[in-house]
């Protein structure tokens, strides 16, 4: 009796043969398997016996399935290359779907979904302060003392600001983007350094850095024994204790080193000096929520004990990656709608292809299923072509995507702790892999089973007719769905250009065209003294004005639109007190020439001037905007306000102009004299970009090489780090939304053709299925026209449907990508209507062909071969 | 694939098991369990076909024209749910190309003065 459960164990095991197989011979092979079987003999034959049956069912069945597998690829071979038109049309439709897919999703997989670098991501978030007016200011040090001391959720809380400083002894004097790091922070992010070790809590005996992997390789040969070398920073000697993993980029990618933030008691001070970027963990099992919660309570305590200073400030926590994507995520989500529509699209198409052929090949299926051939063997056979079409194409568009990946991540913003660029990766070939799977398998297979189902009578016969209609009524269904999604693709990407050509339009308030700028940072421990650093301008702007060409020369603190922080409080002695948020200024220190340089318009009094300094009245020049917020209709020369507990005096008013984007008015401006400010105060707003106008012909950019010459007699240390044109500057304004119109407008020209293609090749069906009834009605006396008219018409019909459901969805799509749109409304007519034009077009071109053939269709040759 | 069938040669070196049931075949109509055990018999043991290898072979070779199955009944005495198997005309001759290439091959060792030598014990 043992011996039939190895008899059943074995029948089980014959599932592995293809059912065809399987059915013919399943039985004979369990017969001579029992005979074999009944001859064993012994305690172990049970065990033997199923031991045989494995060795020799596994093996063979993978024998029989390679044997049909490399049949099928012959066969598949064989009969695409008798229709290469259609292959090669399948596999670039394929390739499309999947090649927009594929980069797309590398890039949102990079942005938005991959685990940050860190121990525990999930745990990490960043804590802002908020007021009403916005949500992400950065941190006082005395609020992150009072939030880590009252705070219950976190484990550990690390702050970091930015600075830019000086390497020098390394080669060229060069500036480095420094990180200062509270010593917590490598502990919260979970990171050990690859080298060396990192600074602790307590306060080191001398200064000390952490290089980041990057710098280590490019500035120091990267040299195993670098660890203890000293280098100086800003002329201040610092111990290099230890490099950074490669991985390791924070709070952004292009940081490559950190030095300790330590601070002292009189940095508690000022609860408004705010300038930390905080990062926390969440203790293990906390919540977002309930650190929200726990910060809520703190934040309101706070409010009670400095009714003052932290009046309506909120503690605002959000999840790292969360506060990362804010950006990149509407941008990238926008993408992936498209990649989709194109998804959707291909498949489509890829069905509507996948009918037209199982038509055509209707009748030799129905032979092959005549003379025996199972429909699992069928079935088979069209898998076997349609995945060899899906991989073929899905290869194809791999290589589209990683040819086009490196233009989709200039989409990626610098401010992420993450390195380098979006790759594909194991992850998102396995992503292409099933996309290839979707499209070979639903799309092809499905279809062509379809057609196939029918009985092979059927086929045979003349009946296919039926079939043939349904199969027609299919594909138009087909053609309906691709022409909405190039609708919707369309409809994006017209209000997009619609958009970026309002921007271009806005006056930035300054003019680009002939300016540079070029950063020269002063360390602030070696320029701390007001005078030197006045001193230095001086002279450097002395030369570089004498060079021959330059118009205008000046230092500011920061450029229009890259520089977009700097908000500080005026108040205006006897006004009411503002609303919060309402009495904000943007504040720059700039010299001399600085409107001129720019192109801002002085409208009234005079320019900021040398003479104006600390022995001289405070005084400040300020945009009309400010005048109108205070002294709306008066002269506002010789009148004063307060700003950073200092009493100015308005001796200039000057046109305002775009600092925060050009998608918003900005807050007033007020411009300072840089002399004018106390030794080693406010030392972040140092004036660092020095900008010069060139006259007419000559190119400023050709003057770099001298700039470079005059900053080097100067001050032989000082680096300069940064060149562009303020054109430059502007134009990174509207760049990514550039790239992402290209990128949606080729995707939205590709999907039109393809569905004018696929309206082209179901009316040349149409008119070749109704060539009898046309030849009729030809016969009948109806003319050219009318018969046009006819095949057009059903082409318009189509394109109408397709447009009425792409423009539902494609009014979706802009609804939830509005914030890309810069104000355009998303039912803006002019888009929408340029839209139905274009698309009607394209309809009417791919009916026009299959129009004329109908038209030409001879009634008397035609109905003699009925 | 008529043009293959056409030319016994294109199917040649035959596998060895192929070869065998060829043998097996040749002088009478066998089920598959009589094929096995013929096999077995005439090369002492040597060689042992599964179940599974056997109806694979049976099954390209079937396709390939060498072998058909016998419609009708053999011998009132046989299970009568057994499936009988004998050698086509094609499948002959296709028996005879690969003996007369393993011939060939025998002459040509045995001109290069190579003997088979005594049986191994």
């Amino acid at each position: 009796m043992r011996f039939y459960r190895a008899l059943r164990f074995y029948r089980a095991l014959l599932r592995l043969y293809p059912a065809g197989f399987r059915a013919e011979y399943g039985d004979e092979l369990c017969r001579v398997f029992a005979e074999r079987a009944a001859l064993r003999s012994g305690p172990l034959a049970p065990f033997e016996s199923a031991l045989a049956a494995l060795a020799d069912v596994v093996p063979n069945a993978l024998a029989v399935h390679a044997e049909i597998l490399r049949q099928d690829v012959a066969y598949a071979v064989r009969s695409l290359r008798r229709t290469p038109g259609f292959a090669l049309t399948a596999i670039l439709v394929v390739a499309l779907g999947v090649g927009a897919n594929t980069a797309v999703f590398s890039l949102a997989d990079f942005v938005l979904l991959r685990p940050l670098p860190f121990a525990e991501p999930g745990r990490l978030v960043k804590l802002w302060q908020a007021t009403p007016a916005y949500s992400r200011n950065e941190v006082s040090p005395a609020n992150l003392r009072n939030w880590r001391e009252q705070s219950t959720s976190f484990s550990a809380m690390a702050a970091t600001t930015l600075r830019s400083a000086n390497l020098v002894g390394t080669g060229e004097p060069r500036e480095l983007q420094v990180a200062l790091a509270t010593p917590e922070l490598f502990g919260v992010l979970g990171v050990t350094p690859a080298r060396g070790r990192v600074f602790t809590a307590e306060a080191e005996g001398e200064p000390s850095i952490l290089l980041s992997d990057g710098l280590w390789r490019s500035q120091f040969g990267a040299d195993p024994g670098v660890i203890g070398r000293v280098v100086r920073l800003n002329g201040v000697p610092h111990v290099v204790l230890g490099v950074m993993p490669r991985s390791f980029h924070y709070p952004h990618s292009t940081t490559e080193a950190w030095t300790p933030l330590l601070f002292r008691e009189d940095d508690f001070q000022d609860r408004d000096n705010t300038y930390l970027e905080v990062v926390a963990r969440l203790k293990p099992g906390v919540s977002p929520e309930r650190a929200r919660q726990d910060m809520a309570r703190v934040s309101a305590q706070l409010e009670r004990q400095y009714p003052v200073e932290n009046e309506g400030l909120r503690a605002h926590v959000v999840g790292m990656r969360d506060d990362l994507a804010r950006d990149s995520r509407l941008l990238v989500l926008a993408l992936c709608g498209a990649a989709l529509c194109i998804l959707v699209l291909a498949c489509a198409n890829l069905a509507s292809l996948f009918l037209a052929r199982a038509l055509h090949r209707a009748h030799e299926l129905a032979i092959r299923a005549a003379l025996g051939a199972g429909r699992e063997r069928l079935a088979r056979q069209l898998v076997t072509e349609s995945l060899g079409l899906a991989l073929a194409g899905g290869l194809a568009g791999v290589m589209l995507a990683a040819a086009g990946l490196p233009l989709l991540s200039q989409l990626v913003p610098d401010a992420l702790p993450l390195a380098g660029h979006a790759t594909l990766d194991l992850r998102v070939l396995g992503f292409a892999c099933v996309l290839v799977l979707v499209t070979g398998f639903a799309f092809g297979l499905a279809p062509a089973l379809r057609a196939s189902r029918t009985s092979p009578i059927g086929a045979l016969a003349t009946g296919s007719r039926a079939t043939r209609a349904r199969t027609q009524r299919l594909r138009a269904a087909l053609i309906v769905v691709e022409v909405a999604a190039s609708v919707v693709l369309l409809v994006s990407s017209g209000l997009l250009i619609r958009a970026i050509v309002r921007l271009q339009a806005v006056d930035p308030g300054f003019e680009t065209a002939h300016v540079i700028a070029v950063r020269t940072a002063l360390p602030t421990n070696l320029y701390g003294v007001t005078q030197r650093r006045v001193a230095y301008y001086g002279r450097v702007l002395e030369a570089v004005r004498a060079l021959p060409g330059v118009t205008h020369a000046a230092y500011v603190t920061g450029l229009p639109l890259a520089m977009r922080a700097g908000i500080w409080k005026a108040t205006v002695a006897g006004e009411p007190p503002a609303q919060a948020g309402e009495d904000g200024v943007g504040m720059r220190y700039a010299t001399a020439e600085y409107f001129a340089t720019l192109g801002i318009p002085l409208r009234l009094g005079r320019d900021l001037a040398e003479s104006d300094t600390r022995a001289a009245r405070p005084v400040a020049v300020v945009s009309e905007s400010f005048v109108r917020r205070h002294w709306p209709g008066q002269d506002p020369l010789g009148r004063t306000f307060r700003l950073a507990d200092q009493e100015r005096e308005v001796v200039g008013v000057v046109g305002d102009i775009r600092v925060r984007g050009l998608e918003q008015t900005s807050e007033p401006q007020v411009y300072l004299p840089p002399a004018q400010v106390a030794d080693s105060s406010i030392i972040g707003y140092t004036p660092k970009e020095l900008v010069v106008r060139t006259a007419g012909a000559l190119d400023p950019m050709s003057l770099v090489p001298a700039i470079r010459r005059i900053v080097r007699a100067v001050d032989p240390e000082q680096p300069i780090s940064r060149v562009r044109r303020l054109a430059a500057v502007l134009e990174s304004e509207t760049a990514p939304r550039v790239i992402q119109l290209r990128l949606l407008g080729a995707f939205a020209l590709v999907a039109l053709l393809v569905a004018g293609l696929g309206i082209h090749g179901l009316l040349t069906f149409t008119v070749s299925m109704r060539e009898r009834e046309l030849s009729i009605r030809r016969a009948l006396g109806a003319g050219e026209g009318s018969i046009v008219g006819l095949v057009v018409r059903e082409g318009l019909v189509l394109a109408g449907s397709g447009i009425a459901i792409g423009l539902g969805f494609g009014y979706g799509a802009a609804r939830a990508m509005s914030a890309l749109l810069a104000g355009v409304r998303p039912e803006d007519p002019l888009t929408l209507a340029a839209v139905m034009l274009l698309c009607l077009a394209t309809a009417t071109a791919g009916s026009l062909l299959p129009a004329w053939r109908a038209a030409r269709i001879d009634p008397v040759v035609a109905l003699r071969a009925e | 694939m008529t043009t293959e069938r056409d030319r016994p040669e294109s199917l040649l070196p035959l596998p060895p098991a192929t070869f065998h049931i060829l043998l097996a075949l040749a002088d009478e109509e066998r089920h598959g369990y009589a094929i096995l055990q013929d096999v077995e018999a005439r090369t002492g043991g040597e060689l042992k076909l599964s179940a599974g290898t056997l109806y694979r072979s049976i099954a390209r070779m079937v396709e390939q024209g060498l072998i058909a199955e016998v419609t009708r009944r053999r011998a009132p005495d046989d299970d009568e749910r057994r499936r009988y198997y004998r050698l086509t005309p094609f499948g002959t001759a296709v028996a005879r190309a690969e003996m007369r290439r393993l011939a060939q091959l025998v002459r040509l060792a045995r001109a290069r003065g190579l003997s088979p030598g005594p049986e191994p014990a």
